[in-house]
């Protein structure tokens, strides 16, 4: 859909925020991947890059068994004790219970659940909100939700608004992050207006998030990069400083790097913590304790000699 | 960016982002050997030959000040044997099928591929541009050329349909120093393209990778005599375009030359090709998609240092999001990275010269002493080197020398507008007329500033674009004749 033929509504709030040029924001980008991250740079960026991951299973054949695995794996992501814990992990709600046995009350990683009907977020306001309140009760330290991309799309702006207030008063002292499912907006206009639709309701600590890892499109350098600038508006104009989280489709150490790239270059130094960026990703995890482990021998190891080393994640 | 209305946040100053080095990048620099011989020759006749009265002059590297060769030194004598030898090469070049002159620009488009390294951190060392740049810009658009130009030479009789084209015969061409090689590809390739025969002059600042390149065409067996390269000072580019075999002069270089060289040829029945200064207006309208907008102005200025005859050294910003474009612009240039140009992660290398570094010091002081207000990113000078960190000038007018003049450095003149009727007549208020960009959401907006910008290229939503197959040229002070597409071919051939 072209801003053009938005709804009204829509079209104010593209006018508000204004647009992004899709050519001039990939350009962008592309030049965070020409930025060179060697040796001791490199070496603290793969560190930084393993304690801001949120190591994630989300699949119907998860496992209590496979979920205790993932909580062990995150807060020991390899031998060498000088890897840091991953941030937290991130499971469906069902698991939440099992996950809290596994980590234990007060543990360093913490405990990540979607919900709101996850990924597609099509059920009753009620329902999503029963769903919140039921995994923080059962333990959880940060709530993944999607936004209603429907009403997104459709222009009910105050809905999809007063949905995500709704789940920010549901989340209680959990910390949220509002997934917009980029891949179902289509294009950067609709991202930035989304952004900061969200942005507007979040507390500090809350994050935005690219994707929910089950469309087609996932976390670009583009589409981070779109979410960063309006984070940075936003900051900027309020003083409230948001976290974001690109989930969903990164998967090498590289790919890492040059996130962080962009995080450094568009919103600075204190954007670089857990506390402010995830990686929403599995298979990351062990590419980056393999980058570090060719850093510190000079040697790749086998893909055998990670734990947890399976495609599925 | 208004805030959503169920929003009651009470509003706090918001604090600056913090760009420190909580992680930096460790050096990386580029280790590619650049090949370069201690000593050079001219390259008259297919053979390297000292200069006929035997001097030399010394190539340093800008951003240590250390020397990096030493040169021939070509004089009148040079550059006659130079016109001969391409005279001579001539007769033989313009009759051979067109396919087979195409095939010497493939190859010579490949050798340079094949090399690209070695001349990029060459160029980077003798011109002090960053390695970024020269990697991925000048030598590969400089091979694009030679291949985009090969592709025409068999294709000439479509060239202009209807009439016949054919080559004029000895070109001299002087080039500058801003892009040494890539001017080089555009001098070169249209003109060999076209049956013409070749004496160029790299500038005496920057003539490394013109010698360079004579090593490929001796390897790509090019002809002996097609193409001659005599470096020297300015008064050898001013013999070679005044010599009588010259029958089409090509000067890229500053409008202050170009005029001295339009006196000197006048009379002459030579054809000629002036590709001048610029003081182009980057105009930046309040619907426009700002952060991509300063991205644009970044790269219009701060390409290459600035020195860029098409740089976007004028912005003009609606005076609506004129605070807010330059703050972000500020933020910008915190993380842009100035310093050693063969490291891979430098966005702004050195200034070529001492010379150019105090003419930009000099406006900077005049910037200041006229009420204009200086603002340069925080920069730690490496202790040898030519540096100037980015520089943005606000409050500037009109008749500001710093926005009428052509600086050829990294600095940033910003003026405001309120109406597009004003944008339109301060962008045209000035002698030269090479580009001009355009940001604005609304396409109506830009199809209308194409036609009333008075500039050679209108970028819209970008800037600093260039492609072989796109002309670039000037008009007003900014000079005549094109470069590149059909038009930059048709101003090497006589057309019947």
């Amino acid at each position: 859909m072209r801003a053009s033929s938005a709804p009204p509504a829509l079209r104010r709030w593209f006018a508000a925020v204004g647009p992004v040029d899709r050519v001039g924001v990939e350009e962008r980008v592309a030049k965070f991947t020409t930025r060179s991250i060697k040796k001791a740079a490199k070496v603290q960026g793969l560190k930084l890059a393993v304690s801001m991951v949120d190591l994630t299973t989300l699949e119907g054949k998860d496992t209590p068994g496979k979920v205790a695995s993932l909580c062990r794996k995150a807060l020991r992501p390899h031998d060498d004790a000088a890897v840091p814990a991953a941030a937290a992990v991130c499971i469906y709600p069902s698991l939440v219970r099992a996950a809290r046995r596994a980590l234990g009350p007060r543990s360093p990683v913490r405990l990540a659940s979607v919900a709101t009907a996850f990924p597609s977020g099509q059920t009753a306001l009620a329902t999503r909100l029963a769903e919140v309140r039921r995994a923080v009760a059962d333990g959880a330290d940060e709530i993944d939700m999607v936004i209603n991309r429907g009403a997104f799309l459709a222009g009910e702006l105050t809905r999809v608004r007063d949905e995500i207030a709704a789940v920010v008063a549901t989340c209680g002292p959990a910390a949220l992050k509002v997934i917009l499912e980029v891949g179902e907006l289509e294009t950067y206009d609709h991202i930035r207006a989304a952004s900061c639709l969200a942005l507007g309701e979040l507390r500090p600590g809350d994050f935005i998030k690219t994707s929910t890892g089950k469309t087609a499109t996932n976390a670009t350098l583009a589409n981070t990069q779109v979410m960063l600038e309006a984070i940075r508006d936003h900051y900027l104009e309020t003083g409230v400083a948001i976290g974001m989280k690109p989930a969903g489709g990164i998967r090498t150490a590289k790919q890492a790097l040059h996130f962080l790239v962009a995080v450094k270059e568009t919103l600075g130094d204190a954007w670089l913590t857990p506390a402010r960026y995830r990686f929403g990703a599995s298979a990351l995890l062990n590419d980056l304790v393999r980058q570090l482990e060719k850093e510190r021998t000079g040697a790749y190891p086998a893909p055998y000699a990670f734990s947890e080393a399976a495609e599925s994640y | 960016m208004a805030p959503p209305a169920s929003s009651r946040r009470p509003r706090r100053p918001a604090p600056e982002l913090l760009f420190g080095d909580l992680w930096p990048y460790d050096p990386a620099p580029e280790t590619a050997d650049p090949r370069i011989r201690p000593e050079y020759d001219l390259f008259i006749g297919g053979r390297f030959v000292p200069a006929a009265d035997g001097t030399r002059f010394t190539s340093i590297n800008p951003a240590t000040e250390r020397p990096l060769t030493e040169l021939a030194r070509g004089g009148p004598a040079d550059v006659d044997a130079a016109c001969r030898a391409a005279a001579a090469a001539f007769p033989r070049w313009s009759r051979l099928p067109g396919a087979e002159r195409g095939k010497y620009l493939f190859r010579l488009a490949r050798l340079l591929q094949d090399r690209a390294r070695e001349f990029a951190v060459a160029e980077t060392m003798d011109n002090g541009k960053p390695i970024r740049e020269t990697r991925d810009f000048d030598v590969p658009s400089a091979a694009a050329h030679f291949f985009y130009h090969a592709g025409w030479a068999d294709k000439l009789a479509y060239l202009a349909p209807g009439r016949t084209v054919a080559p004029l015969g000895v070109v001299g061409q002087v080039i500058p120093w801003n892009f040494p090689l890539l001017m080089l590809a555009w001098k070169i390739a249209p003109a060999l393209a076209a049956g013409n025969c070749v004496v160029l002059k790299p500038a005496s600042n920057t003539p490394l990778t013109a010698v360079k390149l004579a090593e490929l065409l001796q390897e790509a067996e090019l002809p002996p005599g097609v193409v001659n390269i005599v470096t020297g000072p300015g008064a050898t580019g001013a013999h070679l375009l005044a010599h009588p075999l010259v029958r089409k002069v090509a000067f890229t270089g500053s409008t202050e030359v170009g005029k001295v060289i339009l006196r000197s040829v006048a009379g002459a029945g030579k054809r000629l090709t002036m590709e001048l200064g610029g003081k182009a207006a980057n105009i930046v309208f309040a619907d426009a998609p700002l952060d991509q907008a300063v991205e644009g102005i970044v790269n219009g200025i701060f390409f290459n240092q600035g020195q860029v005859c098409c740089a976007g050294s004028r912005l003009l910003v609606q005076e609506s999001v004129a605070e807010r474009v330059v703050a972000q612009l500020r933020r910008r240039l915190r993380v842009l990275r100035v310093g050693d140009p063969l490291d891979k992660n430098t966005d702004l290398g050195a200034i070529v010269s001492r010379e150019q570094r105090d003419v930009i010091r000099g406006y900077l002081r005049a910037g200041v002493a006229e009420g204009a207000e200086l603002w340069q990113a925080p920069f730690r000078a490496p202790a040898r080197g030519f540096y100037v960190p980015p520089a943005v000038f606000t409050g500037v007018t009109q008749s500001h020398r710093i926005a009428r003049e052509e600086i050829f450095g990294p600095v940033l003149s910003v003026l405001t507008f309120r109406t597009v009727e004003e944008a339109v007549e301060k962008a045209n208020n000035t002698p030269y007329g090479l580009s001009a960009g355009v940001w604005t959401d609304k396409g109506s907006l830009i199809l209308r500033l194409a036609t009333e910008l008075r500039a050679g290229v209108v970028w819209a939503n970008t800037f600093n674009k260039f492609d072989p197959a796109s002309p670039f040229g000037g008009y007003k002070e900014s000079g005549f004749g094109r470069e590149g597409g059909r038009h930059g071919l048709l101003d090497y051939c006589a057309v019947t």
